[in-house]
Formats: C-alpha cells, sequence, structure tokens
C-alpha cells in the first residue's frame, strides 16, 4: 500500500517569524465608574442577628449627627462577575515579569518569583496572623524572620537586621536616621551635617538623607566612569556625617577602591552606608563586611526575588556592625535558644521607621528562595547573572548605534548603562523612542533615572532569570528597532503601534487647570459635570 | 556539603554547563570569575558562605516551610479582637483572585504604554478613595499609614512655611515613634492633652497651644483608642484661623457610615487602607493613603506619585500618567518632595477591588455592621462585675478601651488566660498610656458573630472570676 | 490652537573662515581672503541638515525666512514650503540683515527662531530680540562659546521638532563674543554680549509636557536661598555675572547688572558693573568672597565675562574666598567635561584647579572638577 501522505503533505512546516507578532491586549476597557448599574452588589456582607439588633438598637444612634456620613460615597455599583472581568481584563493590560523577557528594567533586579514561594506566602497562616498576637502563637514566623537575618548576616558580614523598612527607599532613610544617631550620640550632630553621594547612586541616596535634615554632597565620576577618589578627598570635612553609596552604580561598573572611600570618609569621623540595590551580582562573591561598612541594605524584592507587585510592598533590610546596632529601630527578632521573641530591650533605638515590623511575606519569601537555592545556589545566581549582563553587553556593542560609556573594554557586573547617542546623532531618534518601539515587540526598558548623564541612556539587568535563548530574543528585537531607527525612522518616531495604548499627550497632566488625579476631578474639569450632592 | 555534579537550578535557566561553556566563548572569558575583574582580591570573599543546606526540591521546601507556619495560630484558630491600626475583615474572594494574578503582581515600572491596566487600576483606586473621602486629589499608596501621617505632615510644613505640629496625646505611641523620626529635622511635635475621661482633645490647651508658628494641627477619627473626636469641626475652624492645616487621620472602612474629614474641614486627609480588603498578613498588609482637594499648591507637595488621566493621539483612548512629575525625586534628586520610591501599589490595587465590589451600599451595611457588633461586646462586657467598659464616655465605632483595674487583675494576666480559652484579648494599653491604668483596646468587626461575642464575654467572666 | 510659526535665520559667512585657516569671519576682509583661499559657506548645508528633521511634521507649522543664501535655498533643499519675507543682496550679506530679519520675523508672530551661524551670528540675534522670544542656533561658525547652539545640526531640528508637538521649558543661555582681533593673535578674551532664551530637551516624556515651576528658576531660587543663609555681616560679595548670581541678588531685593561684576556687602548693592580697579578699591581692606557662576558653553567660571575679577582680584581674596554656584542643568550640560579657569594667571589657575564645591540648590552641592587646560 502505498503511503499517500508521503507524496504530497497537506501545507508546510509551519515556521515561526523571526520577531514574534506581539500585541498586547487592547481592551479599550472603560473606568470602573462607567460600568456602575444603580442597584447592583459585588457582595453581600453577614447580617445583623435579631439577638444583636434586639440589644443594640440602631447602632446609628451612637453617632453624633454632625459625624454620620450624609449622603452615600458615589463609589460604583457592580456585580461580582462585572468586577471580575474588569480586573482581569486590566491585568492583561501589563507586561510583568512573568511573562515578558524582563531585562530591561536595570537596577529593578526582575529577576523570577518562584510561584511556591508565593503560594507560601498566601497560605493563611501567614497571611491571617495579626501583629499583636501572642508571641508565643506567632513563633513560626518570628522563626521565619530570625533564620533570614542570620542568613543576611552571612551575606553581609555584619552583625544585625531589621525587617521594618517597606521598601529600598525607606531603608536608606533609616540607616540617614541611624547615622543622624549615632553623631548625636557623641554631641556631634550640628557639626556633621553633610552627606555625600555620587550621581550615579540611587536618587534616593540623596533623596532620603536630605529629607533626614543633612545637606547632600554629589560627586561626579572621573573620565573613565567610576566614583572619583580624588573629588572624594576634596568632599570630607569635619562635616561629614557619611557616604551614602550604591556600589556598584547603576552603570554597572564595580568601584575597586571602594574600601579605599570608606577608609577617607571614616578618617574623617563620617560613617558609611551601602545602598546593596544591586547586589545581586555580587552574593557569595564580595561582601559590606570587608569593604568596611557600617551599614547596609538589600531590597528583598530585588536580589532576594520577592515579586514587586507592580510597585510594593516591598522590604529594604538594613543591616549595622555591631556597634551600630543599638540605633536600628525596634523590635528585632531575638532567639534565647528556646523561643523567638520581638525584642524591644534597645534603649538607643532610633525608635519606629514604620508600623509593625515590615512586610513579614516579603521576608518569607526571601527565605524560601534562599534555601531553596543555598550557598553554591546563591553564588551560581551571582555569577550567572553576570555571565548573562557580559553575553548582553558583548552583543549589544554589536548594535549600530550602541555605546557602553566608560570602562572601556572591561567587563561589568550585573547591568550596563548603554548609550544610544550615535544613533540619535544619525537618525535623531531618542532613545525613549527606542524603548516605545520595543514595547511593539513584547519587551520594554528603562533608561535612566535623572539627570541623564549618559546621554541617551538605556540601562539592562538581565538577572540570572533568562535563558541565553531570550537573550538573544531580546537583543535581536533592539537590533530590528535600531535597523528601524536608520530605514524606517517613522515608524519608530510614532510608536507604540501595538501596544494598549498610543502616544499619551502630557499636557494635561502638567497643567493645573487640567490635571485629574480621580474620576470626579476628571468629571467637573474635563466633562465639565457639576457635582451633586457632596463635594 | 559539595556536590560532585554540577547542579543544574530550575530558576537559573544558563546553569546549563554546556550552556555556560558556550557563553563564555562567546563573549571571549576563560571562567566567569574573569568577569569580576573590577573587584580587588582582598574585597572578594574566599570561604563559601555558612547557609542552610539548599532544599533543592520544591518538595522539600514546601514540607520545611509549611511546617514552621504550621506552628502560627491564626484568628479562625483563635478568637481575636485585636486592632491598633491592623484589622481582621472579611477579603472578598475576588480581592485575591486580582492581586494573586501574576499580571499585577510581577509588574512594576513599565511604561504607561506597556503597563496601562496597572495605571488604570491605581487611577480607579484612586478614584474611588476619592469618593470615599470627598476629595479629589489621592495619592498612589504609600508604605502605611504611619507614613501618610508624617508625610502629611510634612506637607503642612511645606505648605505654610511653619515648623510647629499639634498632635493628640491620646495617639498611638508607635505611630508617635515613627512620625517623630520623620519630623526631626524641621518640625517641632506638641502633644495635646485629651480628657481621661471623654478621651476628647482639650480644647483649652489646643486654643492655648496654637500660634502663627502653627503648621498642623493633626487628629484622627476614630482616635487611636476607638472614640470619635466630636470637636473635629471645631477644632478645624479654630486650626484655619490661625492659618495652619488641618490634618485628619481616619479609617477608610468607617466612611460609609461616619461623615469623611473633608466634610468637617479637613485640608488633608490621611491613614492606612489595610482594612479594604488586604490580609492582615502579620502587620505586611498596610498601605497609606494621603488625600487633598485639588488645589495646585496642596498638589505639589506631595512627594508621591499621582496618576493623572489624560487622552491619548487617538480619539476616545484614555491614557494615564504621572501628574506634575517633577515633584518626586525620580526626576530632580534631592530637589524634590522627600523621595519616592516602591511603596504598596498592589495593595492599592486590592482596595480598589474591594470598594468596587462593596459599593456605597456594601459600605453602608459594614458601618452598621461594625458599630452594632462593637455596641453588643460592649454590652454584654459591661454587665461582667469589675469590667468598665468603654473605657471614654464618648461615641466609638469598632475599637473600645477596656478598663480592669476594678478586677484586680492586670491585663497580660487576663489575656494570658483568654489565651486559654482560644481567645485573643484586646491590645493591652498599660504600658502605651499608663494613665488608664490596667486597659486593653478591644476591636469587634463584622468577622464576629453573635456567637463569637457572647463566648467572649462568657470567657472573661470565667476569668475574672 | 493657532498654527505655530517658525522662524530660519542662515548666516551664510559663518564658519568661512575655519576650513581655511583663518580664525573666524567677521569683516568683509576676512570674507573676501576666505573665499580666495576656496571657502565655501557652511551655514546654509548645516541649516538644511537641521530643518530636514521637520519634514514629517510640515503640516503643522509654518517656516518664515528671508531669501536666497539666508534661508530660502536651505529650505528648498530641505523639501520645506517657507513663506520668504524681506529683501536681501545675494552674495552681500551683513549683520545688519541678520538683525534685521529677527525683528521682522518677531513682528509676523514667529514662536521659535532657529538661526545657523556662530557666536557673532548669535550676538546679532541678541542686539535684536533681547531676551524675549526664544531662540536656537544651529552650530555653522568656527567658534562657538556661547551657551545658545544645540550639539549638531540634527540636535537643532529634534528641539525644534519636539518644540512643535508640545510646549517645552527654555532657559536662559550666554550669548559670548569673543575679540576677533585679539583671536587671531592668539589671545582668547571673551565677552559677554546678554543671554537668550533657548528651549532645552530632557528626556521625550518630560519634553512634552507644559513648563513646570520646577524649571530652572526654581533651582535658581533654591541656590539663592542657601546663598542667602551663608551670607555673613561685614563681609562683601563679588557677584560675577550670570543668571544665577542675577537670581542670588534678586532675592536679596537687589537689582543686579545683566553683564557685569556687582558688589553686595550687608544686603546693599555697593558697587555695579565695575571694573578691576574699582573692585580692588572697594575690597581694600575687607573680607571679601567672589560668588561665580559657569558663562559659556564650555564651563568657565573664570575667563569669560567676568574680566573685572582679575588675578590681582582672586589674590586679594584667596583661592578658598571662591564660591561657585551653578544649576544641575548647568552642570550636566557639561556632559562630564570640567569647569574651567582661565584668569589671565597660569599659576593661578593651576592653584584653582583640581576640585571645588558647587552649590546646586538648597542645601545641596557637588564637587566638581576644576581644569586649568
Amino acid at each position: 500500500m502505498i503511503d499517500a501522505h508521503l507524496e504530497s503533505k497537506a501545507y508546510p512546516p509551519i515556521k515561526k517569524p523571526g520577531l514574534r507578532r506581539f500585541h498586547q491586549a487592547r481592551w479599550d476597557e472603560p473606568i470602573i465608574f462607567e460600568l456602575s448599574c444603580p442597584g447592583a452588589r459585588g457582595v453581600i456582607l453577614p447580617g445583623i442577628e435579631p439577638g444583636i439588633r434586639q440589644v443594640v438598637g440602631d447602632p446609628l444612634e451612637s453617632i453624633p449627627t454632625r459625624l454620620r456620613r450624609r449622603l452615600p460615597p458615589r463609589l460604583p455599583e457592580i456585580s461580582q462577575p462585572q468586577v471580575l472581568r474588569h480586573y482581569v481584563r486590566l491585568s492583561q493590560e501589563n507586561l510583568g515579569a512573568d511573562f515578558n523577557i524582563d531585562v530591561g528594567q536595570g537596577t529593578c533586579t526582575m529577576k523570577y518569583s518562584p510561584k511556591i514561594n508565593d503560594q507560601l506566602a498566601f497560605s493563611p497562616h501567614s497571611s491571617e496572623l495579626h501583629p499583636l498576637q501572642d508571641q508565643d502563637t506567632v513563633q513560626g514566623i518570628l522563626e521565619v524572620m530570625y533564620r533570614f537575618e542570620q542568613i543576611l548576616k552571612e551575606i553581609s558580614g555584619l552583625e544585625r537586621f531589621s525587617f521594618q523598612p517597606r521598601g529600598g527607599s525607606a531603608a536608606i532613610y533609616a540607616n540617614a536616621c541611624i547615622i543622624r544617631a549615632y553623631h548625636a550620640s557623641s554631641g556631634q550632630q550640628d557639626q556633621r551635617d553633610e552627606i555625600i553621594t555620587t550621581i550615579f547612586s540611587h536618587p534616593s541616596d540623596a533623596a532620603c538623607p536630605k529629607t533626614a535634615g543633612f545637606k547632600i554632597i554629589t560627586i561626579y565620576p572621573d573620565e573613565d566612569g567610576y566614583p572619583d577618589l580624588q573629588a572624594l578627598k576634596s568632599a570630607v570635612s569635619e562635616r561629614t556625617a557619611g557616604l551614602m553609596i550604591t556600589n556598584p552604580e547603576d552603570t554597572g561598573i564595580f568601584n575597586p577602591r571602594i574600601a579605599e572611600f570608606v577608609e577617607v570618609v571614616h578618617a574623617a569621623g563620617g560613617l558609611c552606608a551601602y545602598d546593596q540595590a544591586n547586589a545581586n551580582g555580587l552574593l557569595g562573591i564580595s561582601r559590606a563586611r570587608e569593604a568596611g561598612f557600617d551599614l547596609c541594605h538589600f531590597n528583598l524584592h530585588k536580589t532576594f526575588s520577592s515579586p514587586h507587585g507592580s510597585g510594593g510592598p516591598a522590604v529594604g533590610a538594613i543591616g549595622a556592625t555591631q556597634e551600630l546596632a543599638r540605633f536600628l529601630p525596634l523590635p528585632l527578632v531575638s532567639f534565647d535558644g528556646n523561643r523567638y521573641r520581638l525584642d524591644y530591650d534597645l534603649p538607643e533605638s532610633i525608635g519606629k521607621v514604620g508600623s509593625f515590623y515590615g512586610v513579614p511575606q516579603v521576608v518569607l519569601r526571601s527565605f524560601a528562595w534562599v534555601l531553596s537555592l543555598g550557598a553554591d545556589g546563591l553564588r551560581e545566581a551571582a555569577e550567572i547573572a553576570v555571565l548573562n549582563n557580559n553575553y548582553l553587553l558583548t552583543k549589544m556593542l554589536k548594535i549600530r548605534g550602541v555605546s557602553a560609556p566608560y570602562a572601556r573594554g572591561r567587563r561589568r557586573i550585573e547591568q550596563v548603562r548603554y548609550s544610544w547617542e550615535q544613533l540619535a546623532k544619525e537618525t535623531g531618534i531618542s532613545s525613549e523612542q527606542i524603548g516605545l518601539r520595543a514595547a511593539d515587540f513584547g519587551v520594554h526598558y528603562w533608561t535612566s533615572h535623572h539627570p541623564y548623564i549618559v546621554p541617551e541612556p538605556c540601562t539592562l539587568e538581565p538577572t540570572e532569570s533568562y535563558s541565553n535563548a531570550e537573550l538573544d530574543e531580546y537583543l535581536a528585537i533592539l537590533e530590528h528597532v535600531a535597523g528601524e531607527a536608520y530605514t524606517n525612522p517613522e515608524i519608530v518616531k510614532s510608536a507604540p503601534h501595538n501596544s494598549t495604548v498610543h502616544l499619551i499627550d502630557h499636557t494635561a497632566l502638567d497643567d493645573p487647570s487640567l490635571w485629574a488625579t480621580t474620576w470626579r476631578a476628571y468629571q467637573r474639569k474635563i466633562c465639565m459635570k457639576p457635582i451633586n450632592g457632596e463635594g | 556539603m559539595k556536590s560532585e555534579q554540577p547542579v543544574v537550578y530550575p530558576y537559573i535557566p544558563n546553569s546549563v554547563p554546556a550552556i555556560k561553556r558556550q557563553m563564555l566563548q562567546e563573549i571571549g572569558a576563560q571562567s566567569i570569575m574573569e568577569l569580576y575583574e573590577d573587584i580587588p582580591q582582598r574585597l572578594r570573599q574566599t570561604a563559601r558562605m555558612n547557609l542552610p543546606p539548599a532544599l533543592l526540591s520544591e518538595h522539600e521546601l514546601r514540607r520545611y516551610i509549611e511546617g514552621l507556619l504550621a506552628r502560627n495560630k491564626m484568628p479562625g484558630e483563635y478568637l481575636s479582637f485585636l486592632g491598633a491600626g491592623c484589622y481582621q475583615h472579611f477579603v472578598p474572594a475576588i480581592c485575591d483572585e486580582v492581586n494573586r494574578r501574576g499580571e499585577f503582581l510581577t509588574a512594576y515600572a513599565g511604561e504607561p504604554y506597556d503597563d496601562h491596566g496597572r495605571f488604570q487600576a491605581l487611577f480607579e483606586y484612586t478614584s474611588m478613595m476619592g469618593e470615599l473621602l470627598n476629595m479629589e486629589v489621592v495619592n498612589v499608596p504609600t508604605y502605611d499609614g504611619f507614613q501618610a501621617t508624617a508625610t502629611a505632615l510634612r506637607m503642612a510644613s511645606r505648605l505654610t512655611g511653619r515648623s510647629e505640629v499639634l498632635l493628640p496625646a491620646s495617639m498611638g505611641r508607635d505611630k508617635l515613634s515613627m512620625v517623630r523620626n520623620y519630623c526631626k529635622p524641621d518640625l517641632d511635635l506638641r502633644l495635646i492633652g485629651y480628657d481621661l475621661h471623654s478621651g476628647q482633645i482639650d480644647l483649652e490647651a489646643l486654643r492655648a497651644a496654637l500660634s502663627d508658628r502653627t503648621a498642623a494641627v493633626y487628629l484622627e477619627n476614630p482616635a487611636y483608642l476607638g472614640f470619635l473626636e466630636q470637636s473635629a469641626a471645631e477644632i478645624g475652624e479654630i486650626a484655619h484661623r490661625y492659618g495652619a492645616v488641618f490634618v485628619v487621620g481616619t479609617n477608610p472602612i468607617t466612611l460609609g457610615a461616619l461623615a469623611p474629614p473633608a466634610d468637617y474641614g479637613a485640608d488633608i486627609a490621611c491613614g492606612d487602607i489595610q482594612p479594604l480588603g488586604i490580609h492582615m498578613n502579620y502587620g505586611g498588609g498596610q498601605g497609606g493613603f494621603i488625600a487633598t482637594h485639588d488645589e495646585e499648591e496642596y498638589v505639589r507637595q506631595y512627594p508621591n506619585r499621582l496618576f493623572g488621566i489624560a487622552p491619548t493621539i487617538v480619539e476616545g483612548e484614555y491614557g494615564f500618567g504621572d501628574v506634575a512629575y517633577e515633584r518626586t525625586s525620580f526626576a530632580r534628586r534631592e530637589e524634590g518632595n522627600e523621595w519616592v520610591g516602591t511603596m504598596a501599589a498592589l495593595w492599592g490595587i486590592t482596595a480598589g477591588v474591594y470598594l468596587s465590589l462593596m459599593g456605597p451600599q456594601g459600605m453602608a451595611e459594614i458601618g452598621e455592621n461594625l458599630l452594632a457588633r462593637s455596641r453588643y461586646a460592649q454590652k454584654k462586657m459591661a454587665e461582667i462585675p469589675g469590667v468598665s467598659v468603654p473605657l471614654f464616655a464618648a461615641p466609638h465605632f469598632m475599637e473600645f478601651g477596656v478598663n480592669f483595674d476594678a478586677t484586680g487583675k492586670r491585663v497580660a494576666e487576663i489575656n494570658k488566660a483568654l489565651l486559654e480559652h482560644g481567645i485573643f484579648g484586646g491590645k493591652d494599653l498599660s504600658v502605651e498610656f499608663p494613665e488608664l491604668g490596667e486597659s486593653a483596646l478591644y476591636c469587634v468587626t463584622e468577622v464576629h458573630s453573635q456567637e463569637d461575642l457572647d463566648r467572649l464575654a462568657a470567657a472573661l467572666r470565667e476569668v475574672l472570676a | 490652537m493657532a498654527e505655530k510659526k517658525l522662524g530660519l535665520i542662515v548666516n551664510p559667512v559663518a564658519g568661512l573662515g575655519g576650513r581655511v585657516g583663518l580664525k573666524g569671519s567677521d569683516g568683509e576682509a576676512i570674507q573676501r581672503q576666505a573665499r580666495a583661499r576656496g571657502a565655501k559657506p557652511q551655514a546654509g548645508e548645516r541649516a538644511e541638515r537641521a530643518i530636514r528633521r521637520l519634514a514629517s511634521h510640515r503640516q503643522t507649522f509654518q517656516l518664515i525666512t528671508y531669501p536666497a543664501e539666508m534661508g530660502e535655498v536651505p529650505a528648498r533643499r530641505a523639501g520645506l514650503a517657507a513663506q520668504v519675507v524681506g529683501a536681501i543682496q545675494p552674495g552681500r550679506t551683513t549683520p545688519q540683515d541678520t538683525q534685521r530679519a529677527a525683528r521682522e520675523m518677531q513682528e509676523l508672530g514667529v514662536g521659535l527662531l532657529l538661526f545657523a551661524g556662530g557666536d557673532g551670528t548669535a550676538r546679532d540675534i541678541y542686539a535684536a530680540l533681547g531676551e524675549g522670544m526664544p531662540a536656537l542656533g544651529i552650530p555653522a561658525g568656527v567658534k562657538i562659546h556661547s551657551a545658545t547652539f544645540a550639539i549638531t545640526p540634527e540636535a537643532a531640528g529634534e528641539l525644534a521638532a519636539a518644540w512643535l508637538t508640545a510646549t517645552i521649558p527654555t532657559r536662559s543661555a550666554e550669548v559670548m563674543d569673543i575679540d576677533e582681533t585679539a583671536f587671531r593673535q592668539g589671545r582668547v578674551s571673551a565677552r559677554l554680549c546678554g543671554y537668550l532664551r533657548v528651549p532645552f530637551r530632557r528626556n521625550l516624556v518630560q519634553a512634552a509636557k507644559s513648563p513646570s515651576p520646577a524649571g530652572e528658576e526654581a533651582d535658581q531660587e533654591a541656590i539663592a536661598i542657601e546663598v542667602a543663609r551663608r551670607l555673613q555681616p561685614g563681609w562683601c560679595y563679588l557677584l560675577g555675572p550670570g543668571t544665577t548670581t542675577r537670581a542670588i541678588a534678586a532675592h536679596l531685593g537687589l537689582e543686579k547688572s545683566l553683564l557685569g561684576v556687582d558688589v553686595i556687602c550687608d544686603g546693599c548693592l555697593i558697587a555695579r558693573d565695575v571694573d578691576e580697579r574699582q573692585l580692588l578699591e572697594v575690597i581694600e581692606g575687607r573680607k571679601a568672597k567672589i560668588i561665580l557662576t559657569p558663562i559659556g558653553g564650555q564651563g568657565h567660571i573664570l575667563g569669560r565675562g567676568n574680566q573685572p575679577i582679575s588675578p590681582s582680584v582672586l589674590q586679594k581674596v584667596g583661592p578658598e574666598g571662591l564660591v561657585v554656584v551653578s544649576t544641575r542643568q548647568k552642570i550636566d550640560a557639561l556632559r562630564g567635561a570640567p569647569l574651567r579657569v582661565d584668569s589671565g594667571d597660569p599659576g593661578l589657575d593651576r592653584q584653582l584647579s583640581g576640585y571645588t564645591r558647587v552649590i546646586t540648590g538648597y542645601g545641596e552641592e557637588c564637587v566638581y572638577r576644576v581644569s586649568n587646560g
């Protein structure tokens, strides 16, 4: 019998296109108020038992009239499935790390957040705990916090950690408070009012100590892009309270003289705080301790895999040497060999920098992540993050119009700040425009913090979570878009085309007569609807 | 424990040895350690880190962590009457469904074009809060209610150019500690006494303390200790007479029944959104809101992100972006107001889901529920000999102080005994507010059935006998 | 919204001298010399490169220009329709033509004026417009010391394109003029002529927003507050030229001279627009500090536009008496290049080189390199 199918195929083998024909969900979803239908209900509450009513009568009676709400809030009234559909549609209109090659968000460390850790964090024995419960009833979560502190001690070489700050910037602020308290304890708080930082450190390394009352002295890099040691020497004085510095900086360049930096500041009588937002390439390789730092902080939602949550919740874990541990915010978590407890016995503590103990679920996820890797795995994560980054660097430099300013010919740690300056000069197209066009293929990138020292910047951090095939795909997209800048600039300038929405007209956002941060403001100012009822 | 075979880690795709080699070759490096050339030897860790042995299998990891977590006892296994800033409310299933979706959980800092959903969800949250609060400007959530208060006070100071802030002595000590820390460089904090009988702020003391140096007058309604400040409107008027900003901290769950602060003259309203559909999370579910009217000078003082709605180049399309972006530290480093960073966005989205499910009827009903159950509990507890409740002669919302002085027992003892009955008693106030004697702060919510409340009364009766 | 009007003025002789080894191109004699050496005009081609960037926006604006080589020809070559006004003698254009063109365009309601040329052209535009209508230079001359030019012709075009699609902020930029004769004799002597309002670009997102109060003025006010805090009774403060030093004086309620060196003491202006001799007299026997801000496109804190602050004055005050102030934008615009000192005394310059603190805002400073090279 002749096999007929060997003679003629019904169709040729399917060949996927070189670049994905990506299109983001575009639901044109109305604002939730527009879905409102008077009388509709989303959830019903438990009714008040007759037994209770008998005893209390009308509960509202006890509230003085002038404190009672006069008119119901004009919240939307929507049925439950409609609410679900609305929000699920909105969820589709994002590019989360779960589904895009998120190597473009330099310094954010968009690594894989293991789902097992999320499931553990959602479990009722974690999510249903009240922070003021008797400590005997929360030994489990206290143990998690204690054990993770021990892990961070090992990773950093510092002596005590607090998880109370609810983000990286909050951690920097807390460290600035500790520096303030330290100098106050020797009566020098008025004299020592200057914090030194670098222009390539995270903006919070300047903004947070300023909020804490310090003057900020910023030093600029030398020609090679390294923090300028001579500038630092010129900057220190008897007014120096401390140094707050990110290393490697957002350029991905590790400051080889970091220990000297610390020595210079110590010699001047200041303290040194290590912003370890960019720690992902250093785990198991290099520590705060050997460089001489007094304080440090880690972003658990970056290096330690806790998901970013669209912008929080998060934890900035702060670490201190033994000498400075006495100033840490309270409570800490201690263990007496038998029992874990919240330790309030810190008479010189700066007090509280936030409510309760920070975000324990973020600590839990971080703890689980470290446990799943162990010392060798953590080191592997760091090494692969650096390998991935240098792989990306080698190949990015082959794309027309790209350069990696500073430290030419040298390797980087875990991220690189590139420049599209050459391409911009030749085509007039900016880095932002390249980024917007890249979104048409399902990826995005971040340019840089302000000010843009590197012109036409683009900061990529691949982390350890993406395969080389995915890195190649990302490169192919950027190469394609860069090519379009030269051959078909209009399509780049008018991007994005495949995103949920198109170019936004920003005039409304800076004009006080037009800006609207709520629907009611929009109704009043733009739709010209009078507010009936309250307001 | 070093393994002979190199481990290939599920979370690290390129840990496959052949891939590593190939990549190294492509970049012209012999080893990965070469790539660390900029790190001098003396800064390198030589020894392997002393960390717990790896739990490479997901099964082992789950077992271990679940084992740890099993040692926690949750409300559910216990009857809890704890509040004081973190509240046990019912969380609608849709709230968890939305905030556990990877699309929201793993999004971060994309542009308004490719993270449009996140922007819209947060704009809707701020809009719904705006309706609840009767105010037109609401921030994208900050860290927690403590931060909201602290920032609101600094905003007031920037607005007025003044440096003195008046606070009620009845406010929680933890919040006060945090606010002190935050306001230390620029502001002088003065505590205004309260009436031991009614809890209300001492109006005379307030009047005496106000001056043209006062940047803000702050009060909380309901107060930390659970009662309502009945003279709130009057206090606002007095503050305004001196040109001070009137800042009111409130609990959003009460605003279906209670008038929002804007209605009695608040310039800035602030508080915590945890009660709105967010689990307690051992204190990890907090998020702060700050709201004002739409006045340019106020808007320019916000340190946080404000998302505004804007048209795009395509007709009929909504877009979003940052309002007055130049304010924030992202754009102008230390010259911006305070700072902004990763805060509590996911909880903002969740609170939006909650408010849209509840609607105006749900918010009214929950207000009624909280009031009814709380009053019932108070009445039941008042029948117990030696128990004085509520602590203050004033209307309360869902939290109330209970005084045990007449029983001769200390709150710590009582709570320990209640534990045996499977009950978490109210927060012990005796250290925080020694002037209140042996008092505890009890919180009753809609999760407490009549049966639960009767059980509390019975247990207390037994414990105090 | 009314259609935006863009003006274009090309100085056809700008840059004429450079390519053939002559410095500058002012004056008919130099121009003849240059053409004799086979020089070809550069400015037209540069202008064309710049406005080519606007081709895709052609429906949204009206281009107004001057005849022939002063704009009409480059516009046509770039594929843009233009309204041509005015009259010139082709081949024999003068600075007066440039000034007349600028004034005419201003009257016609032009919102942004692009001019192709060098420092001399900038000087002419300033003479005609003052610090009013926004203007932006397309670099085409040999010597560019003014801060009023874009980095490249294409960059000028992109800035103009950004201006067409939205409102972008402007800042004051120095118009410098180098003494040509001295220059050809190997000496550099610069004069600050005035300021033009120049559009500047942040990133695309920012550029599309309307000017917010947090622009350069806010930064200058912050610097002014910081400086005011530090003033001590009985001390003299010499304020060099610059918009930031002007803001400091304004904050104190004093009106500083636009281009000169003034002296403040105990809240009063005790000397205004003085020369070196007068300065030495004023500070004789008194404690003094000098407040300087970078002038011109190359970040000179000494040697451009503040000649009265001579080596003698500097020696009297001492290096520790120098206070440098600058907005962040100015520092960032240096793109990593150092601040410069060129006082005329190489020994003094060496002494001043190294690092200096720069006040950049309220409670904010940076430490920046200073070069004497």
